[in-house]
This record gives C-alpha cells, structure tokens and sequence, in this order.
C-alpha cells in the first residue's frame, strides 16, 4: 500500500473533471479565458472561477465548486446527532460555535426541550456564539483589507480574533473546532473567571473599534477601492437567497437573532445595522463591511449583557450541571424539520428527517449561508473590472468549508 | 397569514385537489402537491400579494429507498415582509425522476437544483446550466441515494478510507 501510486497523473485528468463551462467555440474574438485559484489567497480557500473577460472587462463567472466537498451530509446520515457535532463546527471553521447553536437548536426542537433548556445555558450559548461572531467578522474585515492591499488591518484583527480564541480555547479545550455546544446543554460550565476575562475584553476593544474604523473604513484609499464596487440591489439579494451582513448592506433590517428570536436574544437589547451608502451607493462593498463593523459593536453590547447576567441573576452554583438535559438517546419520533438560526454569514438553516426508528436522521441536509451568497457573485460582478472582482469576492466573505461542505 | 389562510388561498387560485396532503407536525407546516402542478402554485406563492413568498430558503432532495421507490423534493419558502413560512414536498418516482426547475422564480433555485441534481440525480427540467457542482463532472453515481455504493478508485485514489 506505501508504494503504490496515489494519483494517476494524466493530462486530461482536470479537463475531464471539472472542465470549464465555456469552450473555446462559444467565445467571441476579443475574450479569453482567465482561470482564477483554485490554489490562491485572494479566493478565501480552494474555488475555482473560469472568469470570461474582454481586456479589462469581465463577461461572465463561473464558479467550480466541490474541492473542499467532505460530504458532511453522507456523514450526518450515518451518525447519531450528537456525534455529528465536532462534523458541524467543519462546515463554518471560522465560526463554529454559530453553527453548532444552529445545530442545536434544530435538534432540540425535534425532541421538544427548547423551553427546558436552563437559562444559564442559553446564556453560555449566546456568550461564546456572540465572541465567536465577533472572530469571523474579524478574519472577514482583516482578509478583505488585505485582498485589496492594505497588509496592516490583517495583523491587527488577527492580533484581536487571538484573544477571543484564547477565551474559547479556555472555555472549551480547542482553538477552533469546539464542540462546546451539546444538544440539550454544553460540554462545561464556564470556567471560573471567564465572565470577568470577557468584560476585560470588551473594555480593551471598544476603544479598538474606532482605531479600526480610522484605519480602514474611513481611508481613502479602502473608500476608493469598495465604494460603489459590486452594487448589489435589494430585490436581487432577496430573490438570490441573500442573507446576513450581505443582505443587510443592502439596506434590509433582517436578522434571524431578532425575526425568529431564538434562544435569549428576545430578552437582550441591541440594534441590527444596516448599510445606508453612506460613502457610495446602497449595497456596495463598503456598505458591506461597515455593517460588519457595526455588527461587532452590537456584538461587544451583548456580551457585556450575557456577562451581566451569567454573573447576577444566572451566576454560577455548585449544583448546576450543564449536562442535566443532555439526551443520553437522542430519538426523536418521526417527521420534518427545517430549524435555521443567524450565522455571521447569514441564515444557517439545517433540514432534518428523522423516520422514529433510529439515532440518526434518515436525512439532513446543511442550507448553508456561504453557499447562497456565492451564487449570486456572476450576477454581482459582470461588467466589473477584474482588480473590482476580487474586491466584490472579499466582501461576499466566504468559508469554502461551508460553500463545499 | 396563519396556514389555514395559506391553503385556502392555493385552493382558491387552483381548485381543491391542488394540495394532495397537508401535513401540521412539520415544523415549518408543510403541504404536498403534484410534481406537474409545481410551476403553478410557485408562482402564486410568489406573485399572490397576500402570500408573498419572497425568498426560496432551501431545497432539500430526498431518496425514500428502493423499497419505497419514491424520491421527494422539498422547498422551504419564506416571506420577508409577512413573516410567515412553507414547507413544501413533491414526491417523485425513482426510475428518472424529474421536477420543473424554479430558477425562473427563484435565482436561489439555481445552485440549490444542481445539488440535488447532482448527490441525488434528480432532473430539473427548465434548469438552463443542470452540471454538478460538488462533485467531479466525471465522477459515476449520485452519493446520497440509499443504494449508491462508494467507488473503489477514482484516478488510482482510494475512495474508501
């Protein structure tokens, strides 16, 4: 086994496999084929684009998927719920804590016990799901800078999302996977002093956020490159599935946290920003990111509120177990469910069949935000210029282990 | 508008045998109607003024088994300005199954028909540009039906692990 061949190179191999959409026939004179990663850092993972161009112009986009396919619906089909957990933190790896809540939720909701679940628990939940929101808007606001050629924003947000992944790492064991959030609880309690380390935290990055906000968002240069950059109207961000910072740059106050009020989001006060073309037009690449922005700031608000109350009125006692409804069989009865929750990249929906017969679901399928939002980037970026095309790409903000699964 | 209204609404436009089955245990209540009726009640769900579904969620692709020998699709609709949802099914044969594409509705429908297209092998007729799109253009079977077996190699690489 240790000597044979693991790949059998061939010529055609790549023409076979994921040949392009656009042959050589179907182009007029002047255009020409621009291939586009799937190995580069400006595509954010491992995606292909067959980009058509005339010069400078682009024609068409077409987006080759499935190099980080790792068939997470094939595995959720064969595992237990709660086994699938660490699984979902590899969908949104940027975001984990997000998506497990999702996962959760949908789960709990198949066995009835949403309204069991204990408060201090939702409120551990909403507290690491805010920090880690906070990250991936981070990652999201550092790697766009640095897509369009500003390198400095980068290291100050990695600088920043390090001292959230060290809170979590506290929390949980791990730096970026968790599986912190259990179906009917957590994996522990938090540990002693956590709640005072996050409002430490918030304390240190309040004042950070303006530096940030005079570092990119008002520079002239950031202003120039995304301002009126891949302008995206609200009626074809709905009608494309559009969902999270994206749809809400265009100008729509729509948040899962607030239209569905799950989990205690209900009883937390914060505001859901939304892009006002403030330095261009409504729904371009700067109102994208500003709303990033803003979120983080909402996010530091809820934090501080979870801490509030996970140290008064839910505070640690000797007796709570996080693990007192944690399903030691997780079997629901048969039927159908479609449970969705706010990721920091839009709505993470997840549809579940279970047939009552079994511990795993007979189906389950992942609506992941990512993977909407990409469709719409042939749409977004046609008639752009191709330096425009990788601006419009960055403020799409994907996770390729979300767009692929 | 609550679910009752929904139906009623659907049954007004298109007659009472439109829904064939209503299902209220399904969270988002769900409806079934006939493959060949899509088209229509999507684009009274769309255009009707009181209905309003706005944005296609989710299509989900579902292989019932050979025993069964049925596939299903179902949609998840959702309408941003009502606030209220839709679940809803068609069931479709196994031997070449095939459902009218929505892309001309909904643009969400593109990639969400060329995945199930793609791990289940269910047609989509209308769809302009129906590839894969997760797995190889090359690659032989649909992954999540019941029966599908894993490849032994592909291109000298072991499938299996």
């Amino acid at each position: 086994m240790a000597n044979q061949v693991q790949y059998q190179y061939k010529d055609d191999n790549l023409l076979k496999s994921e040949p392009n959409k656009y042959k050589e026939g179907d182009l007029k004179s002047e255009e020409m084929i621009v291939n586009l990663g799937p190995q580069h850092p400006s595509t954010h993972g491992v995606l292909r684009m067959e980009v058509i161009t005339d010069g400078e112009i682009i024609k068409d986009v077409v987006p080759h998927l499935g190099y980080l396919h790792r068939c997470f619906e094939k595995h959720a089909e064969s595992l237990p719920y709660n086994q699938t957990v660490p699984f979902v933190d590899r969908l949104d790896y940027l975001a984990a804590m997000n998506s497990e809540h999702a996962w959760a939720l949908g789960v709990e909701k198949m066995l009835g016990i949403t309204d069991q679940i204990p408060k201090r628990v939702e409120y551990i939940r909403v507290l690491v799901a805010e920090l880690n929101r906070m990250a991936s808007h981070f990652v999201a606001i550092g790697t766009y800078a640095m897509d369009i050629g500003a390198f400095t924003p980068f290291l100050w947000m990695m600088r920043d999302r390090e001292h959230i992944i060290r809170l979590l790492e506290w929390a949980s064991g791990a730096r970026m996977l968790y599986n912190y959030i259990w179906v009917g609880g957590v994996f522990y309690d938090l540990p002693v002093g956590f709640e005072e380390r996050c409002k430490q935290f918030v304390d240190y990055f309040r004042p950070k956020l303006d530096e940030l906000k005079r570092l990119i968002i008002d520079n002239k240069i950031f202003v120039e490159r995304t301002a009126n950059v891949g302008v995206l109207p609200l009626d074809l961000a709905i009608n494309y599935g559009v969902t999270g910072p994206m749809l809400r740059g265009s100008g729509l106050r729509y948040d899962l946290r607030k239209v569905d009020a799950y989990s205690v989001y209900p009883e937390i006060d914060f505001e859901v920003p939304v892009g006002e073309g403030l330095m261009g037009t409504k729904g371009d690449c700067w109102d994208r990111t500003y709303v990033r922005v803003l979120e983080v700031k909402e996010s530091l608000k809820i934090i501080e509120q979870c801490v509030e109350k996970l140290t008064g009125e839910h505070k640690r006692t000797p007796d709570f177990d996080p693990h007192a409804l944690v399903p030691k069989k997780i079997r629901p009865k048969a039927q159908e469910v479609y449970a969705r929750a706010e990721s920091p990249k839009g709505e993470l929906g997840f549809y579940f069949r279970a047939n009552g017969k079994s511990d795993v679901p007979y189906r389950c399928k992942a609506r992941s935000c990512c993977f909407v939002n990409l469709s719409i980037i042939s749409e977004l970026s046609r008639g752009s210029l191709i330096a425009d095309f990788i601006a419009i790409l960055g403020s799409i903000d994907i996770v390729l282990g979300e767009v692929d699964r | 508008m609550q679910f009752e209204d929904i139906i009623a609404k659907l049954r007004e436009e298109h007659g009472e045998e439109i829904i064939v089955e209503v299902n209220e245990e399904a969270s988002p209540k769900m409806i079934t109607v006939k493959s060949e009726d899509l088209l229509q009640v999507s684009e009274v769900l769309y255009k009707n003024e009181s209905l309003f579904f706005d944005m296609l969620s989710c299509i989900t692709g579902v292989d019932n088994g050979p025993e069964m020998n049925t596939m299903e699709v179902i949609y998840n609709f959702y309408s941003i300005p009502f606030e209220h949802s839709l679940m809803l099914k068609i069931i479709l044969p196994r031997e070449n199954p095939a459902a009218p594409s929505l892309v001309n509705i909904w643009k969400t429908a593109d990639w969400h028909e060329r995945e199930t297209y793609d791990l289940l092998g269910i047609h989509f007729d209308g769809h302009p540009d129906l590839r894969r799109l997760l797995m190889p253009a090359d690659w032989e079977g649909h992954p999540l039906r019941k029966d599908y077996k894993n490849l032994e190699y592909y291109r000298g690489i072991k499938v299996e692990y």
